[in-house]
């Protein structure tokens, strides 16, 4: 008879759920113990002056206030240069693009260009930004190369973002009248701010995550900023590249300080684009 | 497409043939009636009369059910439409026949062949409009119109005869009557016949 | 009859192919003119012709002329925009944007200038309120469109139409994805506005156009076979085909 009180206990399925498991708390342990890692190891040092004051022989003080500033600095400029390009190119590929085979090479090289080296971007930067425009070790230097960097992740964030904009938004602006700009302004673009946001997001997080690039082009200086927008042209070392240059002379107890502030500003970002995805998702269609 | 429309339309000419055969036959046996006194006979005109009744209301209720749910157009429309107008000039025949049949049977009389021949001509008018209307085909319908001539003639002649007759043998004047309201009964059939065909042909027009 | 537009042997060529085989008739203006047709018989095409949305579509080619209260809507001297301001479309999806009830309806009457708040205020009351559609948001315009249900979005979509004044309305299958109540609803509604506009709907349901239109136009592999008043094509088509389509005898 073919009862149904005939439940089969089926071995191979739940030794498969016991290993995915481990595996999965595995990550989380080793995430974990890397963060608790360098939290213990930085506690015993923290001090308030370290997060407010410069490094300055001439004043003795040791801190990185002015790496925080450099790391905001290109941070801010570098979006400033990539986003409208990225953007831009993202809505003219989505809307004006007649050539498809034209928008085919353009995500190509797009994709090409996310695949290089960083490294390689470090070189290209500090021959071409740095001697041959005549930019040297600068902020502006780091930034333009930066941007070249997160191009891809904001074009192609942007052209999803606009592609997930429903057909009948366009109909309907059209047979409304809307010129094609306007329809794209008022319309699409408004749409695809999350999409666009995440992938501002994204390319932040690659911003804060480069070291080496940013060694050979926005170099290591670490003065505070006698001007606003001069600031640019002047030499800055970001946290990243400060942490290079404490590890590099075996201050473990400044390094590791910067990397419990790195930590927790990779934490807060992902923390951000969490809370965004989430608030534009519920108004959004 | 549309099958089971043409279904239901197939099973609705079904009917309407056999409530025509069954006005036929009142016809047939209430013409009997009037020569010979038969009361099986004479119930069974009755049984036929509310069969008749029964199936108008039959075909009545399958129209409207036709309408609700199949929401006919056009010429499928026109034939539900002369269908419901149909049956209730056929109620009209099995009242009559029962009309006839109950008057008192009479004796033979040199118009008898008259009688018979309005009544045969009747069912024949009712056969082949009924026929017309299920077979889409108008020349029978108009035939049928034709053949409804032949009865009145018919009914003038029966109707000279009779106040002939009174006139000259007063003491059969109350047959005489009888048999005339009879031939008046076959003639107001034959009318309508007569605007079923007409029905018809107006559901077949274009 | 005031005739609003007149169609003269209109062809439309999607690369290939022959998708609108020289149609002609005229549009009474103040009526509701319904096509009808079995899929891909080229209504809908025909349709977006009188906005000129078929300018959107790659490869097409449209000879022929379509003449709006005179002008020819093709000559080179139209501005689209302004075409479109005045032959208005509401589509089968309801497909309002990503804003408030009022930003949707003021869009339109934004597009082509007006930028007065109190101008703009009454626009979109009044519109609402020719969709019939007033009294269930008054309370709620700032809320976003998305929250209505599909009978009212399809209204707002309407209200958004109505909001810039046009003189034609083209709705395209606009109830196939509604329950019959909102489908209603919006026969009532195309009843009333008729009175003010011309109206052309292409629909599939033959029981709508024959409720609610005054001309039927019924469409057939790209060929206008039958053109005549509702009542007419309904009790007495002339054409087999005509009969057949509307019997359920194909299609």
């Amino acid at each position: 008879m073919n009862s149904l009180y005939n439940k089969k206990v089926r071995y191979r399925d739940e030794v498969l759920k016991a290993l995915i498991y481990l595996s999965s708390l595995l990550v989380f342990a080793l995430v974990l113990m890397m963060i608790v890692f360098i939290l213990v190891k930085a506690l015993p040092y923290l001090n308030l002056a370290f997060f407010t004051t410069a490094k300055s022989t001439l004043k003795g003080t040791d801190g990185i206030l002015s790496n925080m500033i450099n790391t905001i600095y290109v941070i801010v400029v570098t979006l400033l240069i990539a986003c409208p390009i990225g953007i831009g190119g993202a809505i003219y590929l989505s809307e004006y693009a007649k050539n498809q085979k034209f928008v085919e090479i353009i995500s190509f090289a797009l994709e090409v260009l996310s695949g290089i080296p960083s490294i390689i971007y470090g070189l290209f930067g500090m021959i071409f930004f740095g001697e041959k425009l005549g930019l040297g070790y600068s902020i502006l230097n780091g930034s333009l190369t930066l941007s070249l960097m997160i191009l891809p992740i904001l074009t192609r964030n942007a052209q999803l973002a606009l592609s997930n904009v429903p057909q009948s938004y366009r109909e309907a602006a059209r047979g409304i009248g809307a010129q094609k700009w306007y329809m794209i302004r008022t319309v699409l673009l408004p749409s695809a701010i999350p999409g666009i946001l995440t992938g501002i997001i994204l390319a932040m997080g690659r911003i804060v995550a480069e070291s080496a690039v940013l060694i050979f082009t926005a170099g290591a200086g670490y003065f505070m900023p006698s001007s606003i927008l001069g600031h640019i042209l002047k030499s800055g070392g970001t946290l990243t590249v400060r942490l290079y240059f404490e590890m590099n002379n075996a201050n473990y107890s400044a390094a590791f300080m910067i990397a419990l502030l790195l930590v927790v500003v990779v934490l807060g970002m992902n923390a951000l684009a969490k809370w965004i995805a989430r608030r534009f998702d519920v108004n959004g269609g | 497409m549309r099958s089971r429309y043409d279904e239901e339309l197939g099973q609705l000419h079904v009917e309407l043939t056999k409530m025509g055969s069954l006005c036929e036959e009142a016809i047939e046996i209430s013409s009997q009636l009037l020569f010979e006194d038969n009361i099986e006979k004479r119930q069974t005109v009755q049984a036929l009369e509310d069969e008749i009744d029964h199936q108008e209301r039959v075909i009545e209720n399958h129209c409207m059910r036709l309408i609700l749910l199949e929401q006919p157009v056009a010429s499928d429309l026109k034939r539900v439409s002369a269908a419901l107008k149909m049956i209730s000039d056929l109620e009209r025949i099995g009242d009559q026949a029962l009309d006839i049949a109950q008057l008192p049977p009479f004796a033979r009389f040199s118009m008898q062949t008259h009688i018979d021949d309005m009544a045969a001509m009747c069912q024949e008018m009712l056969r082949t409009t009924i026929r017309a209307f299920v077979g889409n085909e108008l020349k029978l319908a108009q035939e049928a119109v034709k053949m409804d001539d032949i009865v009145d003639d018919l009914f003038m002649q029966v109707k000279d005869a009779a106040a002939k007759i009174i006139a000259e043998q007063p003491a059969l004047a109350e047959d005489v009557l009888n048999l005339l309201m009879a031939a008046k009964y076959f003639e107001r059939i034959g009318d309508h016949t007569v605007n079923i065909s007409e029905c018809v042909i107006r559901s077949l027009n274009h | 009859m005031d005739s609003k537009i007149q169609v003269n042997q209109v062809n439309l060529y999607y690369g290939s192919k022959h998708a609108l085989k020289n149609v002609s008739m005229e549009i009474p203006s103040h009526q509701i003119t319904a096509f009808i047709g079995p899929s891909g018989c080229g209504k809908s095409t025909f349709l977006k012709i009188f906005n000129r949305m078929q300018d959107y579509v790659d490869n097409v080619k449209i000879s022929g002329d379509i003449i709006l209260d005179g002008e020819n809507i093709y000559d080179p001297r139209v501005d689209p925009t302004i075409l479109r301001k005045k032959v208005g479309m509401v589509f089968q999806q309801p497909n309002p944007f990503p804003m408030s009830i009022y930003d949707n309806v003021a869009y339109g009457p934004r597009v082509h200038g007006i930028k007065n708040k109190v101008k703009l205020d009454a626009i979109v009351r009044e519109s609402l309120e020719q969709a019939a559609l007033y009294e269930e948001v008054k309370d709620r315009l700032y809320s976003s469109a998305l929250g209505l249900s599909g009978g009212q979005q399809q209204r707002l979509c309407i209200a958004r139409c109505l909001a810039v004044k046009p003189e034609v309305i083209l709705l395209d299958e606009p109830t196939s994805a509604l329950d019959p109540i909102s489908t209603s609803k919006i026969e009532e509604l195309l009843m009333t506005l008729k009175e003010h506009y011309t109206i052309i709907i292409v629909t599939h349901n033959m029981q709508q156009a024959a409720r609610i239109s005054d001309k039927t136009a019924f469409f057939l592999l790209g060929e206008m076979i039958e053109y005549n008043d509702t009542m007419e094509i309904f009790a007495n088509p002339k054409d087999k085909r005509t009969e057949d389509y509307i019997t359920g005898r194909f299609g």
